[in-house]
């Protein structure tokens, strides 16, 4: 059965979409992307440090992938707008992340500049993925706005702590009608699964490979648990009950005396 | 004269080329993003550029990030 994920007009088969910070060694990024099957890849866009070793995360990043440059920095939708201009002006595409954070405690991002940022961004052509806190209304008007998803946190930023707003983003999966991105927090495999289960399009993951023991192993690993859990939303999960239903049938059994 | 370049002043000899200037760092052209007064070059305008007093350029590049 084709299930394919369509993000500003485009197919996408694997719906783990894969963030490149904080990798012990950029050298193993393009097994970490070959292994997780991502086809959409974030990055950020900083200033040269002319005292440091310079490198460019694209070099290590295979051909054929989507990228999504990040706003990440930026403290309001002025500054959002400005670095997804220049990300596409320096050949980056059209795809951003919209991030606007002025909370350094929890990275917590701003959702009211986040929207206005959105809605410059979409009429200037951007295939605009804004990071999010979860909420309903503002979920409305990012979709309102023209966003091609909304990606709302699990738990903040590289904090591995898993769905802790679980809740807000199953009422968002529910009632939005863009493709639900959960976006920051996912720690664990299984908690990548547990998001797709709810009906998650799919899940953007970054700490939690990049400082895993075995980024590239992780990598698979994450992989598997958004396919497995997609499968299963597509299942259909069984219903939940409070007691026991046997399993096996309640006739026949093979007792000595037959009960009347 | 003064070039503003990512945000620090420097004082540069006159009639430099973004190129010379550019490899004065030590830097390969085509690894970064170059915006001269907020305009993004690209890297085949870098040749035919004077820097100019009080120019603004931005030399960025892309990097890890989630």
């Amino acid at each position: 059965m084709e299930d394919k994920l369509v993000l500003g007009g485009r197919e996408i088969d694997n719906r783990l979409l894969l963030g490149t910070g904080k990798f012990p060694s950029k050298a193993i990024i393009p097994e970490v992307i070959k292994r997780s099957g991502s086809q959409v890849v974030t990055m950020a866009l900083r200033r040269v440090d002319f005292d440091s070793q310079q490198e460019n995360v694209l070099n290590y990043i295979p051909k054929g992938c989507i990228l999504l440059p990040n706003t990440s920095g930026a403290r309001n939708a002025e500054e959002a707008v400005r670095i997804a201009r220049i990300a596409r002006a320096a050949g980056c595409g059209d795809w951003v992340k919209i991030e606007v954070i002025t909370d350094n405690k929890y990275l917590l991002p701003d959702n009211y500049e986040t929207i206005t940022a959105t809605e410059i961004l979409a009429r200037e052509g951007f295939v605009v993925l804004p990071y999010m806190s979860p909420d309903l209304m503002v979920a409305k008007r990012l979709q309102d706005a023209g966003a091609a998803a909304v990606m709302p946190l699990g738990a903040p930023i590289g904090s591995n702590r898993g769905l802790k707003t679980r809740e807000l983003i199953r009422i968002l999966i529910d009632e939005i009608e863009v493709p639900i991105i959960v976006d920051a927090g996912i720690g664990k495999p299984s908690e990548a699964a547990e998001a797709m289960e709810m009906g998650a399009a799919a899940v953007l993951v970054n700490t939690a490979i990049a400082t895993a023991g075995d980024p590239v192993l992780m990598a698979e690993a994450f992989s598997l648990a958004v396919k497995a859990g997609r499968q299963a939303y597509l299942a259909g999960p069984g219903l939940t009950r409070e007691y026991a239903e046997a399993s096996s049938p309640l006739t026949g059994f093979l007792r000595e005396v037959q009960e009347a | 004269m003064l070039v503003v370049v990512n945000g620090r002043e420097e004082r540069l000899p006159e009639d430099l080329s973004l190129m010379d200037f550019i490899q004065s760092k030590g830097l390969a052209p085509e690894s970064f993003v170059f915006m001269l007064n907020d305009r993004v070059l690209k890297w085949d305008e870098l040749n035919g550029i004077i820097l100019q007093e009080n120019d603004r350029l931005e030399i960025l590049r892309f990097v890890g990030g989630g």
